[in-house]
């Protein structure tokens, strides 16, 4: 059952040993370390070229502000929509096509944001399909002839952002739905609730802390876009970052505009946090029960097959069909014998990224869960995800100050001392990539591991402890089957955001090194995307194998 | 598992290693490196040097900083002045003195104390429509300004590098308080908000959203030979090339650069690799491949290059006046609220 509890401290017991410290100071440690670059970019920005602010202030500055928070209610408004209703569809209703759904809804998730947009434009502009089919029909002769909607606008970035953004809330308002005890439900129509009432004034509320988290990640995803806002000349506060930073040479200014953003993203989650800090949820043993699901008829599974079928053809469906007729047209152009070498790059640098960031995740997560009263603690838990709202190649920035710094450190130790040179060891290498990565998505895995963790009710614990398993025994044998569910969705998105991830991978790799991402990059930059439809198409076929597989074990995480 | 992720990564170690090859070159490329490759590896064939390259538009000129006297990079290869002037600005390139690039390339090529380089040249122009722009409507790039072409201009973002250079060299011109009054005439006149690149910009004058494109000159070469997109040959048909300011100062010329690094672990190479460039091998080779000028006297050009570009004035303005103009372009151009 879900309790409200004032204050719980599990913790208490264990404070004191050394074995708790231990999990303190790790952690400690790890998000000291994934600060680096943030700390970096907020070093920076005390040595501008010149005060950027008076100028700003008097020409574009409340524009972009104005456009940075239109875009921001649209598309977090349109996700939560989109997100929310679909995954309470296929976690509670059965209609047809609605397993199938389950996993479908996740695919536009693996598709890069600009590609899209690209797409979408190609669609949609004067010269496309669609006006051209529009204009023979009519019998219009010009654009002055009728009025279509421009895509190119704060409204079709918005439109754009959210078809690929929403999966992250429905991703986690489903795995909040699946983790629902099913006697919840039961109890709340028993006390006369219908369907509606019951999902609006019991599971929406619960499922609430993982609908904030499937939110911030796609504010910050959309506070840091470049590609797809550039594309549709939509002047947010990145634009701005990227203009005092290449333009006027100042890159210090730039880095106040991005300090600034954070400061706005850190401000915007501590008032979700304060607003539900007085909410505690435990999920007892008893939700494994199954849940009572609605079976759907006429009308009402026509309905919910167009809520789920239009983001997942809208999203996917459309934008695959395209790509794979550019990948077809272009292939020559496109195919490159060295695709397997590039392929494995890009799956192999997302594959360690996804398992480093849910490691590192649920170490924060469980630490927090050990310390639960330390500010310190509570404090580098916050700030490690933070990398997630800085624009990628500004957090790039951040990764090549840190580890220039530390090789040439090295180097100089090394040439003193002992007469050699270690050079350039870990910059312009896979790994400056990797932690980047780690930098960037930690927020992502941590989110979806402590959302499903804080779930785990207190008396778990207790009991674990007190029939004589210490806190690592805890973990794995308690925690971790019961979050399984987190951990893998967790896993599954920093994967698939690694697959697209651009900016970052571009600034930091090392010579002659590929990705799917770079290689996309290569043409889409001189906007000839039709050229580099191969790669994103593989991006989306190697993130969708992991999509599937973890999805059907997100399923069973509350079938078994 | 563990055994798979450290099978899998074996790709990754081996390509993240520096090659142990005796003779290479490690190029930092704010050119695509499709641009690049074809002529990177004629220079491999002929000397037997290997080439390596990370290709990024940004970013690049602040790891080369930090990276300091470690750094791996030799050469920097530029799709612009910007960021091949702010590097030397920043103290990250290293003089070169090469008789055959000077032979090769002209002083106004070349920045005067050797730090830089020209490699092709580009002019950015005005695309005039053929049916609704009588040829000589339109002389300068200062008419862009007059009422007469209101609601009748396209251009990209006003932030767009190439623009930048454009109005830095207004400024150089007529100095910033005209060139202000000039830009925002020229905002007046703009049928839509800047949207898209350059050849965005033609292809809205053959649907007539517009009458008048601002593009570089290489983009219509880029059109009229399309074969995979047979419409843009259409958008490149419904324009003129208009050259500005014939009667005067001549249109105003942009460049793709090459500068030695600072710290440069292979120069000798690095240099080897620029003569290379600029020998007329190198410049037939750079130039063809994406319809640029070439910078060597004398190298025979392209067909279409010849046929529709090659006789024209040049604005003669140093390079390194225009890349000193760009912040207060940039400037200017929030000022007019070109882009909003």
């Amino acid at each position: 059952m879900t309790s409200t509890i004032e204050s719980i401290t599990p913790s208490q017991p264990q404070r004191s040993s050394n074995k708790g410290l231990r999990w303190l100071f790790g952690s400690l440690l790890i998000a000291v370390l994934v600060c680096l670059p943030v700390a970096s970019i907020f070093w920076i920005s005390l040595f501008p070229e010149e005060n950027i602010w008076s100028h700003l202030a008097d020409t574009v500055l409340p524009h972009y502000i104005e456009t940075t928070l239109l875009l921001l209610a649209g598309v977090g408004g349109l996700s939560i929509v989109i997100g929310v209703s679909t995954a309470w569809l296929v976690t509670m209703c059965r209609f047809p096509g609605s397993r199938l759904f389950e996993w479908a809804l996740l695919l536009p998730f693996a598709i890069p944001a600009y590609v899209i947009a690209y797409v979408y434009t190609d669609l949609l502009e004067y010269a496309g399909p669609v006006q051209m089919a529009l204009r023979d029909w009519f019998d219009w002769r010009n654009a002055r002839d009728y009025w279509f909607p421009d895509i190119r606008t704060l409204g079709g970035a918005i439109l754009m952002l959210s078809l690929v953004l929403y999966p992250y809330v429905y991703m986690m308002a489903r795995a909040a739905f699946l983790e629902q005890s099913a006697n919840i439900q039961a109890a709340s129509r028993t006390l006369g609730c219908n369907a509606w009432q019951s999902f609006f004034r019991v599971s929406l509320p619960i499922a609430r802390p993982g609908i904030a988290v499937g939110l911030s990640l796609v504010s910050m995803e959309t506070l840091n876009d470049f590609g797809t806002v550039d594309y549709f000349a939509v002047k947010s506060l990145s634009a701005g970052i990227y203009d005092t930073w290449l333009n006027m040479g100042n890159l210090g200014g730039a880095a106040q505009i991005a300090s600034m953003m954070l400061i706005f993203v850190v401000i915007l989650i501590s008032i979700e946090r304060i607003s539900r800090s007085r909410q505690k949820q435990f999920s007892g043993a008893d939700r494994y029960g199954n849940l009572d699901t609605y079976q759907l008829s006429g009308w009402r599974a026509a309905g919910a097959l167009l809520i789920c079928g239009l983001p997942f053809v809208a999203g996917f469906l459309l934008p695959i069909l395209l790509l794979a007729r550019y990948a077809v047209i272009y292939f020559d152009e496109s195919w490159t014998e060295d695709f397997l070498t590039i392929a494995t790059n890009s799956f192999v640098l997302s594959a360690l990224a996804a398992l480093l960031c849910c490691l590192i995740g649920l170490l924060l997560a469980y630490s927090s869960r050990l310390h639960g009263n330390s500010k310190l603690m509570k404090t580098g838990i916050r700030a490690s995800g933070l990398g997630y709202a800085m624009p990628g190649a500004v957090l790039a920035i951040g990764v090549i100050i840190p580890f220039a710094a530390f090789d040439n450190g090295l180097d100089s130790f090394m040439r003193e001392q002992f007469d050699i040179s270690t050079g350039l060891l870990l910059s312009g290498t896979a790994f400056a990539i990797l932690f980047a990565y780690v930098v960037r998505f930690l927020a992502v895995a941590a989110g979806s591991i402590e959302s499903s963790l804080i779930k785990v009710t207190p008396t778990m614990d207790m009991a674990s402890r007190s029939l004589g398993l210490n806190s690592m025994q805890t973990l794995l044998r308690v925690h971790l089957p019961l979050i399984r569910g987190g951990i893998l969705t967790g896993a599954l998105v920093v994967f698939v955001d690694c697959m697209k991830e651009l900016p970052a991978t571009l600034i930091l790799r090392p010579f002659n090194f590929d990705t799917l991402a770079t290689q996309v990059y290569q043409y889409a930059s001189d906007e000839m995307i039709e050229q580099s439809a191969l790669s994103a198409l593989l991006i989306v076929l190697v993130g969708l194998i992991p999509v599937i597989l973890l999805s059907r074990s997100i399923t069973a995480s509350r079938r078994c | 598992m563990k055994k798979l992720a450290a099978l899998a990564i074996l790709p990754i170690a081996a390509a993240a290693m520096p090659t142990q090859a005796a003779e290479e070159v490690n190029i930092y490329s704010f050119r695509q490196a499709f641009l690049i490759k074809p002529m990177l590896e004629a220079f491999t064939a002929e000397t037997g040097i290997k080439t390596n390259v990370v290709f990024a538009k940004k970013g690049l000129v602040e790891r080369l900083k930090n990276e300091g006297k470690n750094s791996k990079a030799d050469l920097l290869l530029t799709a612009d002045t910007g960021n091949l002037i702010h590097a030397v600005n920043q103290g990250l390139a290293q003089p070169v003195q090469s008789e055959v690039l000077d032979a090769n390339i002209p002083e106004q090529y070349r920045d005067p104390n050797d730090n830089w380089y020209a490699l092709t040249a580009r002019s950015r122009i005005v695309y005039a429509s053929k049916d609704r722009v009588k040829p000589g409507e339109l002389k300068s790039y200062e008419d862009l300004a007059d009422p007469k072409w209101k609601g009748r201009i396209c251009t990209r973002s006003g932030k767009h590098s190439y623009n930048l250079s454009l109005f830095g060299s207004m400024i150089a011109h007529h100095g910033e308080a005209e060139a202000e009054k000039w830009l925002a005439g020229v905002k007046d006149n703009l049928a839509r908000k800047p949207q898209g690149n350059d050849r965005a910009q033609v292809k809205a004058v053959y649907e007539g959203v517009c009458d008048l494109a601002i593009g570089n000159t290489y983009y219509f070469g880029k059109m009229l030979h399309n074969k995979k997109n047979p419409e843009q040959v259409d958008w490149a048909n419904s324009v003129n090339l208009v050259f500005p300011n014939q009667d005067d100062r001549g249109a105003h010329m942009n460049i793709t650069g090459a500068a030695v690094t600072k710290y440069a672990p292979n120069r000798d190479n690095a240099i080897k690799l620029m003569e290379f460039l600029s020998s007329t091998q190198g410049q037939e080779m750079y130039a063809q491949v994406n319809y640029e000028f070439p910078v060597k006297p004398g190298t025979p050009l392209s067909g279409l290059v010849k046929e529709h570009m090659s006789d024209f004035k040049a604005d003669k303005l140093s390079l390194s006046t225009v890349a000193e103009n760009r912040t207060k372009a940039a400037k200017l151009v929030d000022k007019v609220q070109y882009d909003h």
